[in-house]
């Protein structure tokens, strides 16, 4: 097994050590339907937290996917409201704006050189911004369309897999193939280990950035429109403070916000744990909401101190005169 | 270090833009918006729009005095809007700890040095954790703090059980709402930490010792400076800064709303920071710009309400203006717009 694999290993092991604990204390938690509720409840979030992968690999961030959700749920809601658009047709525009507003916030970063937090933020204030223009009320969506894509479901047990999972899970197996099987992947973990090396090396920086941010663009305009289908409604509020939570799923997932490592799938298990959580939580009933955060901080703070640990100790194995003066500082 | 020209000097080259900013909304403000610049004496107290932009801007004014220092050991503070939120519970707990089983009336308070005491402690501790988990976990900034961010809001909630703890206390409200030499008295904290910091970092080394962990902490290690204690204190004065906003703003709206109270606050301040000319990189610290900063943002927001203009549209225009900070700071973008603008003139 190698090094970096083991986060992911650890995080597996988590996900399966909770929801064993969870169905101890709660045998309903066992049935396939609360498993399958798990993807679909948090496709929003982890169609997002797949996106934001490719960007934290390439140790960039993106804070604006969380207003990328509410504002594109609400050009929908008004596209098939107020211009009758067949909601399909809507969903395309709203697909296409996020690769257009994802590829400006990359050229933004790439060409000027600018801070990818501060452009993300002020992409975040201007999605946001316009969410509210557009509408501040909810908008609710009533189209033969959307029936059609809700009914839809493959029963697996005493569970069905909805649309909007299926959606989750396509994503996350296109994101897996593209972190690990195209250049666009390699890529995107070369200018995260180290973008000097990678320019160097002749790969084509510039227009992976912008690729990587379109990506994560699209994601989080897919993920408007699976919360459009979800509530049956448009939202400027919606994912308010979700950009944080992505984050979260991605680290605890086992990548690395200082780029060029983690795996697609660990996020996926990222998401799956704090949804378990969160059912943990709603099938507990006494407990409060404020204990999901809680939870998560702690969750946060165990898979870091771990992460930090391990590369620290494989640093110590084999002394590297590059990576000295960053890893070992005065612990030893 | 003082330069002889003072236009010359670097703070105010770096200080320019955002100053120019400032000058260029106040102007607009003082020829199209009726009254702004009056300033009336009430009661004894100073009413205005500019008094009341100041006002407003405090609690953002002190958050950003303590990122001013964060940033510059290159680090960030996500968790200030949290920390608010804490420091908020805490204090209107003291205040009527009853309340939260049902007790409506009010068992006596605690003295106020006891009440503001306990908030900072508790924020203290807030800060201290950050600057343990960044400096010797030697964990990322963003990161580092994202867990105090996520679990603050969470430990408000549990102190306050989710509730909004209202409450009624004259020497508390004092704080938030009191005057002070016909001024609000949330300006003299401001005015104070602002004199104590900008005393402290350029009147002693402890300026020096920031900018250098943030320029290079490998080189400040090997120069004698303790990078992790630079660190570990920034962060904590940072968090001390946020609880100071918090009992500002629990003060102010006389209730602690652990969801609410602060939120979003910290890009606040991390925005007049970076718009003061401190860059995220670390390395430099412009205390004054980030006062500009910040007073920039509160103006913006205060114009776009008073102009009677879409209220939503603020959060587009703040977009806006990011973009165009982040890119006049920009070294590439110079470049490209130098080169443009010679070959026009040739």
């Amino acid at each position: 097994m190698k090094q970096n694999q083991i986060p992911l290993v650890a995080t597996i092991a988590v996900w399966i050590l909770l929801y064993i604990i969870a169905s101890l204390r709660f045998p309903g938690m066992l049935s396939v339907n609360v498993l399958l509720n798990l993807f679909t409840d948090n496709s929003f979030l982890g169609i997002c937290a797949i996106g934001i992968t490719f960007v934290i690999l390439s140790a960039g961030i993106d804070l604006s996917v969380g207003a990328m959700v509410g504002c594109t749920s609400i050009i929908i809601a008004v596209l098939v409201r107020d211009l009758h658009l067949h909601p399909g047709m809507a969903i395309l525009i709203v697909l296409s704006f996020g690769i257009i507003y994802g590829g400006i916030v990359g050229s933004l970063i790439h060409f000027f050189d600018l801070p990818p937090f501060m452009v993300t933020l002020a992409g975040m204030f201007f999605a946001r911004g316009m969410g509210f223009v557009i509408s501040v009320n909810s908008i609710p969506l009533n189209h033969p369309f959307y029936d059609t894509l809700s009914n839809f479901g493959i029963p697996i047990g005493d569970g069905t897999l909805t649309f909007v999972a299926l959606t989750f899970i396509l994503i996350t197996l296109l994101g897996i193939f593209l972190a690990h099987r195209t250049r666009f992947g390699r890529n995107a973990y070369a200018i995260g280990g180290n973008e000097t090396s990678a320019r160097l090396m002749g790969l084509e920086v510039g227009s992976t950035k912008i690729a990587i941010y379109a990506f994560s663009g699209l994601c989080s305009a897919l993920a408007g429109a699976v919360y459009s289908l979800y509530t049956y409604s448009g939202n400027a509020w919606a994912g308010n403070g979700m950009e944080m939570d992505a984050i979260a799923a991605a680290v605890i997932g086992g990548t690395l916000l200082t780029g060029g490592v983690g795996y697609v799938f660990g996020t996926l298990i990222g998401v799956l744990i704090l949804g378990v959580i969160q059912t943990y939580i709603t099938f507990d009933g006494t407990l409060s909401s404020w204990w999901t955060k809680i939870a998560i901080g702690i969750l946060l703070f165990i898979f870091i101190a771990l992460q930090r640990f391990m590369s620290q100790a494989s640093v110590l194995q084999k002394p590297k005169t590059a990576t000295v003066t960053k890893g070992v500082k005065t612990t030893a | 270090m003082k330069s002889q020209n003072f236009f010359a000097n670097q703070s105010f080259r770096a200080l320019f833009w955002p100053l120019m900013a400032l000058i260029i909304i106040l102007l607009f403000n003082i020829f199209f918006t009726k009254g702004f610049i009056n300033v009336e004496i009430r009661d004894g107290h100073l009413f205005g729009s500019m008094i009341d932009i100041l006002n407003r801007a405090a609690p953002v004014l002190i958050l950003a005095i303590g990122m001013t220092l964060v940033i510059g050991t290159g680090g960030i503070d996500l968790s200030v809007g949290a920390v608010i939120a804490i420091s908020g519970a805490v204090a209107a707990l003291m205040i009527r700890p009853e309340y939260l089983k049902g007790v409506l009336e009010y068992s006596q308070a605690p003295p106020l040095y006891m009440i503001v005491g306990t908030a900072l402690f508790v924020s203290l501790i807030a800060g201290l954790w950050n600057g343990f988990v960044v400096s010797y976990l030697d964990i990322q900034p963003m990161v580092g703090t994202l867990i105090l961010m996520v679990a603050g809001r969470g430990i408000a909630q549990l102190i306050t059980q989710g509730q909004i703890l209202i409450f009624v206390n004259k020497d508390f409200q004092f704080i938030g709402s009191g005057f002070f030499l016909g001024l609000p008295f949330s300006l003299t904290i401001v005015a104070f930490l602002l004199i104590v910091t900008y005393l402290l970092t350029r009147k002693t080394a402890i300026g020096l010792y920031i900018e250098s962990v943030g320029d290079n902490p490998t080189a400040s290690r090997y120069a004698g400076i303790n990078a992790r204690m630079v660190k570990l204190l920034v962060y904590t004065f940072s968090g001390l800064c946020a609880g100071i906003a918090g009992l500002i703003i629990t003060s102010d709206i006389k209730g602690a709303d652990a969801n609410n109270a602060g939120l979003n606050m910290e890009l606040d301040a991390i925005l007049s920071v970076v718009m003061g000319g401190t860059s995220m990189n670390g390395g430099r610290i412009y205390l004054l710009g980030s006062v500009i900063g910040a007073l920039f943002i509160q103006t913006l927001t205060t114009t776009i309400l008073t102009r009677g203009v879409n209220p939503e549209l603020t959060l587009v225009v703040k977009a806006v203006v990011v973009i165009i900070v982040c890119l006049l700071q920009s070294d590439k973008f110079r470049e490209i717009a130098t080169v443009k603008a010679r070959r026009v003139a040739a």
